[in-house]
This record gives C-alpha cells, sequence and structure tokens, in this order.
C-alpha cells in the first residue's frame, strides 16, 4: 500500500490545466502543419496558417489559446492498494481547478441551475470527475478543459443493430455535416460504440484523450477510423468552415461490448484547441 | 508560413452602406476602429431594454458587434484571449438589432435564416474571425472599456479599439455565404450506398 497526499493532486491538476491552456500539445501542432502543407483551399490555409500563429503568440504573451478555456473534465485512475491521505479526493480536484482557473487568467464560464438562473460559480468549479479503480499503487490523472462550441455538437444515436458498420459511419458523418463551421473546425471526431447510452458517450470522450491521429490497436476499428476520416473530409468544410479538404485532423474510435438489442454510437466533437495533459502520481 | 494567396482589405469602423454594398462572402478583411463587444447576456440586455421602449446605453447605428467573452486580463494587460464565440445563440436577438441600425456582427458559425434575411433587409454583413484565435486577436486590440451593463461582469457591453483585426465575410446583403459556397466548391460527393452493391 501507498500513501498519496491530495495535496498533490490539487497541485498536479491547477499545473495541468493551466499547462493545456497556453501550449498547445506537439502532436496537434504537428497535425495542424500536415494540414496546411495538404489543403489547398485558399482560405482555409489562412486559417490553419493563423492557428499556428495562435500557438505561438499563446505561449509567447502568456494569453490562453482560446478564451472559451472550457469546463474541466478530470479523469482519475486510482490504484487499489493507494490510500489517500489528507482529505476527500474529489475536493482536491474541485480545489486544484479552482487554483488553475484563478492563477492562470482562465475564463470561469460554470454555472449552476443550469435551466433556470445560470448562476455563475466563479471560479469554474465542479470540475466533471470520472474514476476507474484500477490495479496498483499508483494515480493516473488526465485534465481535460473542454470548450463548447465543440461540446455542444456532441450527438447519440441508438442504432439498430441492422444498421451495421454503413449505419455507424453514415451517423457520425451527418453528425460532423451537420455542425458545420460550428465547432471550430479542423476537429477531432470522437466516436464510442457500444455499451450503454451513458457508457457510449464516455467512449467517445475517452478517444479524445488518444495522441492526435494515433490508429486504434485493433486494426478493425483502426481501418473503421480511416473510413469515416475520409467520408468527413470529403464533406469539404474545411478549416473554420470556410471550405476545403481537412475538416478532421483525426476519428477517434473506442468500442465496448453491448446489448444484443442494441448498437449505440456516439459522437463528441474536439476542436482543435485540444488542451488535455496527464500525470502520474 | 504566410503563404496566403489573398490580400485582405483594410476596412474602417464604423461601417457604412457604401462600403457594405462592396463586401462579398469569402472577402478577407483587416478591421481597424471601434466595435463593441457582447454575448449572450448583453444582447438579453439590449432587447429587455428597447422592449421596455427605453433607448440603448449606446447608439448601434453604423456599428459592428463582437460576439465575445475574453479571459481574465493578467495584470498589465487590457484584455485576455479574445477570440469569437458561436453566433447562433445571438440569432433570437440580432434582427431586432439591425433594425436598431447595427451593420457588423463578428462571430463564429451559422446564422439562421431569419438572420441572413434581416442582413438584406438592414443591409448589415456577417463577419468571422478564426475561432480558437483567441491569443491572436487579442493582440489587435488596442483599448477597452465597460460601457453598460457592469453588473455582467465578463459579459458586460465593452467597446474596444482594434487595429487590423483579420475577419472573413461570411454572409454578405446579397444572400452569399462562404459556408455553404466553401462546402460546395470542395465537396466530394460519397457514392451512393445502392449504387456501390
Ligand atoms: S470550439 Fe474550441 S476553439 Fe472554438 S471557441 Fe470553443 S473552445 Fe475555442
Amino acid at each position: 500500500m501507498r500513501e498519496i497526499d491530495s495535496k498533490m493532486v490539487t497541485e498536479t491538476i491547477s499545473t495541468l490545466l493551466q499547462d493545456g491552456c497556453y501550449h498547445l500539445s506537439d502532436d496537434v501542432i504537428a497535425a495542424l502543419r500536415q494540414a496546411y502543407e495538404r489543403e489547398e483551399s485558399p482560405a482555409a490555409r489562412n486559417v490553419l496558417a493563423k492557428l499556428l500563429e495562435n500557438a505561438e503568440a499563446a505561449t509567447r504573451d502568456e494569453i490562453p489559446l482560446c478564451q472559451d478555456t472550457g469546463m474541466a473534465v478530470v479523469f482519475l485512475e486510482l490504484g487499489q492498494d493507494v490510500h489517500m491521505i489528507g482529505g476527500d479526493l474529489y475536493e482536491a480536484v474541485h480545489e486544484g481547478t479552482r487554483r488553475a482557473y484563478a492563477r492562470g487568467y482562465l475564463r470561469k464560464s460554470v454555472v449552476d441551475k443550469p435551466f433556470s438562473a445560470r448562476t455563475n460559480t466563479r471560479d469554474n468549479t465542479p470540475a466533471v470527475i470520472h474514476t476507474t479503480i484500477v490495479p496498483g499503487e499508483k494515480l493516473k490523472i488526465t485534465a481535460l478543459s473542454k470548450g463548447f462550441g465543440s461540446e455542444n455538437m456532441s450527438r447519440l444515436a441508438m442504432l439498430t443493430p441492422a444498421g451495421g458498420r454503413q449505419g455507424v459511419i453514415d451517423f457520425v458523418v451527418k453528425c460532423v455535416d451537420e455542425a458545420g463551421a460550428n465547432p471550430c473546425p479542423p476537429i477531432i471526431v470522437g466516436v464510442g460504440i457500444g455499451g450503454t447510452a451513458e457508457k457510449c458517450m464516455l467512449l467517445a470522450k475517452q478517444s479524445l484523450l488518444r495522441q492526435v491521429g494515433e490508429p486504434h490497436a485493433d486494426s478493425e476499428v483502426a481501418e473503421l477510423e480511416s473510413e469515416i476520416l475520409k467520408r468527413v473530409n470529403d464533406l469539404g468544410i474545411g478549416a473554420m468552415g470556410y471550405g476545403g479538404r481537412i475538416t478532421a485532423l483525426a476519428v477517434h474510435v473506442e468500442v465496448f461490448p453491448t446489448h444484443i438489442a442494441a448498437l449505440p454510437v456516439a459522437v463528441n466533437l474536439q476542436c482543435h484547441s485540444v488542451r488535455h495533459r496527464e500525470a502520474t502520481l | 508560413m504566410k503563404t496566403v494567396s489573398m490580400i485582405p482589405r483594410s476596412v474602417k469602423l464604423p461601417l457604412s452602406d457604401d462600403v457594405v454594398e462592396t463586401l462579398h462572402a469569402g472577402d478577407e478583411l483587416l478591421l481597424t476602429g471601434v466595435m463593441y463587444v457582447g454575448r449572450d447576456a448583453a444582447h438579453k440586455r439590449m432587447i429587455e431594454t428597447l422592449e421596455a421602449g427605453e433607448m440603448l446605453p449606446v447608439d448601434l447605428k453604423g456599428q459592428t458587434i463582437y460576439f465575445m467573452g475574453p479571459t481574465p486580463a493578467r495584470p498589465g494587460k487590457i484584455i485576455g484571449s479574445a477570440g469569437p464565440t458561436s453566433s447562433y445563440r445571438m440569432d433570437f436577438y440580432s434582427p431586432r438589432l439591425m433594425a436598431e441600425g447595427l451593420k457588423g456582427m463578428i462571430g463564429k458559425g451559422m446564422r439562421s435564416r431569419e438572420v441572413k434575411e434581416a442582413m438584406n433587409r438592414y443591409k448589415a454583413v456577417y463577419l468571422g474571425a478564426i475561432g480558437g484565435a483567441g491569443a491572436l486577436i487579442s493582440r489587435c486590440i488596442q483599448k477597452v472599456e465597460v460601457v453598460a451593463y457592469d453588473d455582467l461582469g465578463a459579459e458586460a457591453l465593452r467597446r474596444i479599439v482594434v487595429q487590423d483585426f483579420p475577419v472573413t465575410v461570411v454572409n454578405d446583403i446579397y444572400g452569399g455565404d462562404i459556408y455553404e459556397q466553401g462546402r460546395a466548391q470542395f465537396r466530394i460527393a460519397a457514392p451512393h450506398p445502392a449504387a456501390v452493391q
């Protein structure tokens, strides 16, 4: 058994969230560069060039990449042989979020009473927390600042099994087509297939945590990813929706067994402002 | 990385009808001058003011509104990250403000049919700023002041002065729409599933 102080969790989350909001990670920069090289549309190339300049400006001027610094989504993979000390683990996560948004001059965008008063909580808490218990004595933390221009374009379909592979592809492509310019393309398309309704959406979200364009380990799933990517890029939406060859930088699919009566498909879009970081304590 | 083939055109704010008439979907512009900044809450307030039969806190004739809610400014800076927010949330309010003389809107993403019709009727344009380029856009902003609805905090109505703020004309007064035109130009039609069998 190993003890981990929840104060470490607070500090780690504060650092991870701030880092994500100020520095575009290398995989995203590489994907944007590649998109710039391949793009034929002058308007879209102009956007891609500006996004790369923006990443430099954010780091140099100490200004967040995007003004929507999102809602914090935190994934905890807690080793079952860890003993947390120093207070409530989830409170430590919220405190880390609070600290990141205050110290990092990030925008506080979370409101309470969502269908009525919509009062700003003023510190961007609560974070959305997903915990899994795993073997071992470590705690892996992944912190994501999720912007809502793209989050608002999420969709879930409970397809019939008869829909099959083609049904999945058509649904995902339709989602991206309808979202158009709204989720700030170029995007990463997160797809969950299987499970129950809520599990399916979580799979889609988790797929976004992969390095951009890293294919799924299972070749059947990886083939599906590249087929959807081609279809999505054939839509012609392009960077910022101005028309172009690159609408998505990548399609990531995660799968899970499901019920004999179902074929759930979830789509969770990630804009080019990809902001997730991980650390292991 | 500067191999842009189009040369953006410099445009001064506020906008006159004469200038608006020369703008076409797809044009790249560099805006210089004064504009207002407001998002959902400020729009809601403005409409409530008008519905109560009162005057707006600012005269919108010829003006441009930028749909944006910045990150907090660091000490010594006037503003934080300052990119556009999704415009569709303002669709409900925009036609009424165009009736008050609003000539330009800056945001990102698609507008409703009602808004496009109002742009045609009132001779106003919708301009797209680059979503997610808030750090870069921040450099174009030279002055910021809150002009109304102080209590809304980050969502208060602000007046800003910009220099060479890069935007693209999304919707012009002639029905042009770069989202539709761009997509039509680059779309590769998928083979119909029935045809593949
Ligand atoms: S969708 Fe992403 S890039 Fe666009 S404004 Fe929102 S957070 Fe920023």
